[in-house]
């Protein structure tokens, strides 16, 4: 059976259903993550002392995982823009870009973790270490999932351009979507959990 | 150069200024925590900035400032859950166990 609508766009819509698909996941995705917002500023409150981020965690390394992040929503966003310019060359090059600064934001994250958990500041640690670990793990998770799907549009899901070019430009364009949402959530978890 | 490829071309400059100016609104961010500022001041200027970082990837790397209506009205539901999440905890705070010091903002 053939999917319906991956190129032209439904009638009622106004849109492709991979498109509107990936965006009513994300709305959903912004309600995950605004529960534990929520539980956060919940936690904070009720606390009677709570430490600064910066006193805690690594301000310079966040900083650098923050300016990677943003890096590889750029080169995302490239990678659909030279398909949009008939490139599939500078595609494969941008798309390789985002999946490996995918994977220095983790090997970064790792570090991070490792010398927390050295220090024996694991989740169990105090609620500031239990919600850090939760937000930024379930955002790691994310992250993960982008590489998984980047990297098959970049290996042998890359043979579709051959034969339609225009469904695979599509399937960019959503793929990006979700990694520019990703980047959104560090977005707010940087301030929130390292500067405050 | 056909007129469908410069348009993106153009999209491509929009995306590198967009870059530059993600890349100096992280250094205020990170700049202004080192001022060591009240808690509800720096909150407040974390988050404008954070806001204004996140409009700008949403506006142009997600195209919403160019996106069917339908898309609209699917965030507009999501925003409104989304800020009744935020004030959940206000209403818990206005119930807190008297002689504690507990609950009270920061």
């Amino acid at each position: 059976m053939e999917i319906p609508y991956t190129v032209e766009v439904r009638p009622d819509t106004g849109l492709s259903n991979g498109k509107f698909g990936v965006w009513l996941f994300l709305a959903s995705e912004v309600m995950l993550f605004a529960a534990l917002f929520s539980s956060y500023i919940l936690l904070r409150v009720g606390s009677v002392e709570w430490p600064h981020g910066y006193e805690e965690l690594s301000v310079p390394l966040a900083f650098f995982n923050t300016v990677v992040l943003i890096s590889s929503s750029v080169t995302m966003v490239m990678a659909w823009a030279s398909l949009k310019m008939n490139d599939f060359g500078k595609f494969k090059m941008h798309l390789g870009l985002t999946i490996l600064l995918a994977l220095t934001f983790l090997v970064v994250k790792f570090f991070e973790y490792e010398h927390h958990l050295a220090a024996g500041e694991g989740p169990s640690h105090n609620t500031f270490y239990a919600i850090y670990f939760t937000m930024t793990g379930l955002h790691g998770l994310h992250i993960l999932g982008g590489v998984i799907v980047n990297s098959y549009l970049w290996g042998p899901g890359a043979k579709m351009w051959q034969t339609q070019k225009e469904r695979f430009t599509n399937r960019i364009e959503i793929a990006g979507l979700y990694w520019h949402f990703v980047d959104l959530v560090w977005i707010f978890l940087f301030p929130v959990l390292y500067l405050l | 150069m056909d007129a469908h490829a410069h348009d993106i071309q153009s999209h491509v400059k929009t995306y590198y200024m967009i870059f530059g100016a993600l890349m100096v609104l992280t250094c205020i961010t990170v700049g202004v925590s080192y001022l060591h500022l009240s808690v509800p001041l720096a909150i407040t200027v974390a988050l404008i900035v954070a806001t204004l970082k996140g409009s700008l990837v949403a506006l142009f790397f997600m195209h919403l400032s160019n996106e069917r209506k339908l898309i609209y009205y699917v965030l507009t539901l999501t925003v409104v859950f989304f800020v009744f999440m935020m004030f959940v905890p206000l209403f818990t705070n206005s119930d807190k166990i008297p002689g504690t010091a507990v609950g009270t903002l920061w």
